[in-house]
């Protein structure tokens, strides 16, 4: 009796214990969690939410929101849509007096050019009937273009930025269109941008496999030194060793001046190595191997030398023993070292703007350039969205394929 | 006993750190292009600024854009008062909300006391932003690349044949669309009126095609003279004052063609929320006066905005280049130019950028 009781107690001292220890655990990390939470989780999830959700029109504009959600998108404007939009669009100002050029802007990128058709409605005094005094204004109103285009903006949630983002594009009747052959790039950027992460993640993994293999077999001393060798580029700038690619590739550069010095080629024949495919692998390669060669190496460290040699004592030719024993269980840290190239390769962008030139851009070059030049953050974000999901798509199939929690990352 | 001077000592710093902030309440950033260009605005309006009112400047750079400016407005955090902006960039950011309204006619007086409006040449105000110059969009060449005939004409610029060679070109729609068709045989007073039309932007990439695999692309101001100079290309576009200096100063082979030159107004511009708002005006009105506009040329050949400035236009800073050959402005330099369309540019900026860049990544 008394020993249950003791028992009893001596459990509920001991979950009391554990479970001060799990809060003080987790007071330890809650800062990292904060932060990462506001300055990470945050600001994507804001900007994935720009790409489907805006509600500048239905809100500032409700009544002429809900006219066009209700119209066709075939049969002509009535005079209550007429009225209800110059009513409410002049009436904007009172929010914010930059209001009607923000959504003027907005429309402009469904239909090109009404942008300052609607500017000017909102600096004109037009009286009813309104359908007629707009088309007084602008030919273009008694189209129905840029009422399509209006529709298109009208509901606070859309998917015609991810449309977009995969080269379709939504009409105002809710069917869908294939991009135009001369606007349509995303997808084909996602299939290059796929393509050079492969080529890259393949590349480091054949040159960072010789190199880690040779620090993990010399003795400490000398592969410290190398090691450092191959951490120095880990300590310079991006944009440095991009630069350095730069001075290397380009047609007077240093590779070519040398070969042409040589005689390996002509003066006048020099290879194009820079702002190509050519020089956005290479330099990528370059930049991305330490991730390749440090988990590799920290696998490779711990691979017992016995399972070579008891390989070879039992007849194995050397090729058999580094094949079925050694390779195998190298396959944790080049996994984690593919993973990793894999995932920063796909997301790159300083480098191949810096030396892509136009074959070698990615799709990440044009989310910068949505966000930079366009300001079209909502376009970016739906790009971007993608590509994040493209990224946990993979991830979980290399999961399912590979085994993530067999992984060694370093 | 040791920890609690080292705490005083810490709370004194940080004491000492807030009082200079209060002491700098007349501080103000300005965010320009970098390069010679801000060297001309440190000497030309900041210093003098700074001398006149006490006040002091923190000096930045960007490459041009509007995302930064977005940021900053979106969150909240407005840390630029005064920022630097291609016309265009000024009225599409005023119509997104980006920037402070400004009351031009509020600007100080001529020197030789025209009012402000009629002081300004045409385009250089506009509802957010007051020109400071204009400088040109031009393609220069590296002359020791073309022994025998040299190039003359915008046209020449697409023609790989003659003139062989890579070629420099902005990564933008901009500029790089009325180039092909002044190139390709339109008029300079017609350009804006093709370029409304499906047929005429078909056309101008049509002739962007003839040189695409010859591109070389850029994207900051400093890259073109890097890229002659490198001998990486033989022609490029640029900013006209961004080949003059080293031209001048560093006696580079580089010549300018002003054939089809490309005039655009460089603007002050205020982002919405600035903290100074006050000092960042009077900044403006001031490096935007008659004197200061016209002392800016001493540095870079951009050409004052104010009527009243081109006559006191002088000579550069080494004292013997006459700067008056060298402005965008100058007749013999405008023989067939173009002065960009803003309002072009903001009902198609969009539509004409996602077609280029789709062009580019073909």
């Amino acid at each position: 009796m008394t020993e249950a009781v003791n028992r009893h107690a001596l459990a509920n001292r001991l979950a009391r214990a554990e479970r001060r220890g799990k809060i003080r655990a987790f007071l330890l990390v809650a800062p990292l969690l904060a932060f990462v939470i506001l300055s990470f989780a945050v600001p994507i999830l804001g900007l994935i939410g720009q790409a489907g959700y805006s509600d500048m029109v239905s809100t500032s504009m409700p009544k002429t929101a809900t006219l066009l959600l209700q119209w066709d998108a075939k049969s002509p404007v009535t005079e209550e849509l007429c009225a209800s939009f110059v009513t409410e669009f002049k009436a904007t100002k009172a929010i914010d007096p930059a209001m009607p050029s923000r959504i003027a802007t907005f429309v402009n990128r469904e239909y090109s050019g009404s942008l300052s058709k609607l500017k000017a409605v909102a600096n004109a005094t037009l009286a009813a009937p309104y359908c007629q005094a707009l088309s007084d204004l602008n030919d273009e109103w008694s189209k129905l273009d840029i009422w399509h285009a209006l529709k298109l903006v009208a509901p606070s949630f859309s998917p015609r930025y991810f449309l977009q983002a995969i080269d379709l594009r939504l009409n105002a009747d809710g069917s869908i269109r294939a991009e135009s052959d001369e606007n349509a790039i995303h997808i084909a950027l996602f299939g290059r941008t796929l393509m050079v992460a492969a080529l890259v993640t393949l590349f480091c993994a054949l040159l960072g496999f010789p190199v880690a293999f040779l620090l993990a077999q010399l003795p400490a001393k000398t592969s410290n030194l190398l090691m450092i060798v191959v951490l120095l580029p880990f300590w310079t700038s991006l944009l440095v060793r991009t630069t350095a690619w730069i001075a290397l590739l380009q047609q007077n550069g240093v590779i070519n001046d040398l070969l042409v010095a040589l005689g390996v080629i002509a003066d006048d024949n020099r290879p194009v190595m820079m702002y190509n495919m050519f020089a956005t692998l290479v330099a990528m390669t370059h930049v991305l191997l330490p991730f390749m060669i440090l988990p590799l190496y920290s696998v490779m460290k711990g691979i017992k030398p016995n399972f070579v040699r008891a390989a070879r004592s039992l007849g194995a030719t050397s090729f058999t023993a580094f094949w079925r024993i050694y390779f195998p269980l190298t396959i944790p840290g080049l996994g984690a070292g593919c993973l990793l190239v894999f995932i920063l390769a796909i997301g790159y962008y300083i480098t191949p703007a810096l030396v892509g030139g136009q074959s070698g851009q990615l799709i990440s070059n044009i989310i910068a350039f949505h966000m930079q030049k366009t300001l079209n953050w909502p376009l970016a974000s739906a790009i971007g969205t993608l590509l994040l999901v493209g990224v946990l798509v993979l991830y979980w199939l290399y999961n399912r394929l590979v085994g993530i929690e067999k992984m060694k990352f370093a | 006993m040791k920890m609690t001077t080292g705490m005083t000592a810490l709370l004194g710093a940080v004491a000492a750190l807030s009082l200079t902030a209060a002491a700098h309440a007349g501080q103000i950033t300005v965010v320009s292009w970098g390069g010679a260009y801000t060297t001309s605005q440190v000497e030309a309006y900041q210093k003098p600024w700074m001398t006149k009112t006490g006040n002091t400047i923190v000096s930045a750079d960007y490459n041009g854009g509007l995302a930064e400016v977005k940021a900053q407005v979106q969150s909240g955090n407005v840390t630029w008062d005064v920022v630097d902006v291609e016309t265009s960039e000024g009225v599409s950011g005023c119509n997104d909300g980006l920037f402070e309204k400004i009351d031009a006619s509020k600007l100080p007086k001529g020197d030789n006391g025209a009012a402000p409006l009629d002081d300004f040449v045409p385009g250089a105000i506009t509802d957010c932003a007051i020109s400071t110059i204009a400088y040109a969009n031009i393609f220069g060449y590296d002359s020791t690349k073309f022994p025998g005939d040299k190039p003359t004409k915008v046209a020449d610029f697409f023609d790989t044949k003659k003139f062989p060679g890579k070629r420099g070109m902005k990564k933008e729609a901009k500029v790089n669309l009325e180039m092909a068709l002044m190139a390709d045989g339109v008029a300079a007073a017609d350009v804006y009126k093709v370029l409304a039309t499906k047929e005429g932007v078909d056309r101008a990439f049509k002739k962007l095609d003839t040189i695409k695999s010859s591109i070389v692309w850029w994207e900051a101001g400093a890259q073109p003279p890097q890229l002659l100079a490198s001998g990486e290309v033989t022609m490029t576009t640029a900013y006209n004052g961004r080949l003059f200096t080293p031209a001048v100063t560093e006696n580079k082979p580089f010549v300018i063609v002003w054939d089809g030159q490309q005039q655009v107004f460089d603007t002050w511009a205020i982002p919405k929320g600035s903290k100074n708002k006050e000092a960042a005006l009077d900044f403006i009105a001031f490096s935007t006066s008659t004197k200061p506009l016209a002392d800016q040329a001493k540095y870079i050949p951009y050409g004052p905005a104010r009527k009243s400035s081109a006559p006191l236009v002088g000579k550069f800073q080494d004292g013997k280049t006459d700067m008056a050959p060298h402005m965008p402005t100058n007749p013999e330099n405008m023989k067939n130019a173009i002065v960009q369309d803003v309002k072009f540019w903001a009902d198609h900026y969009d539509e004409l950028n996602e077609r280029f860049i789709a062009w580019i990544g073909k």
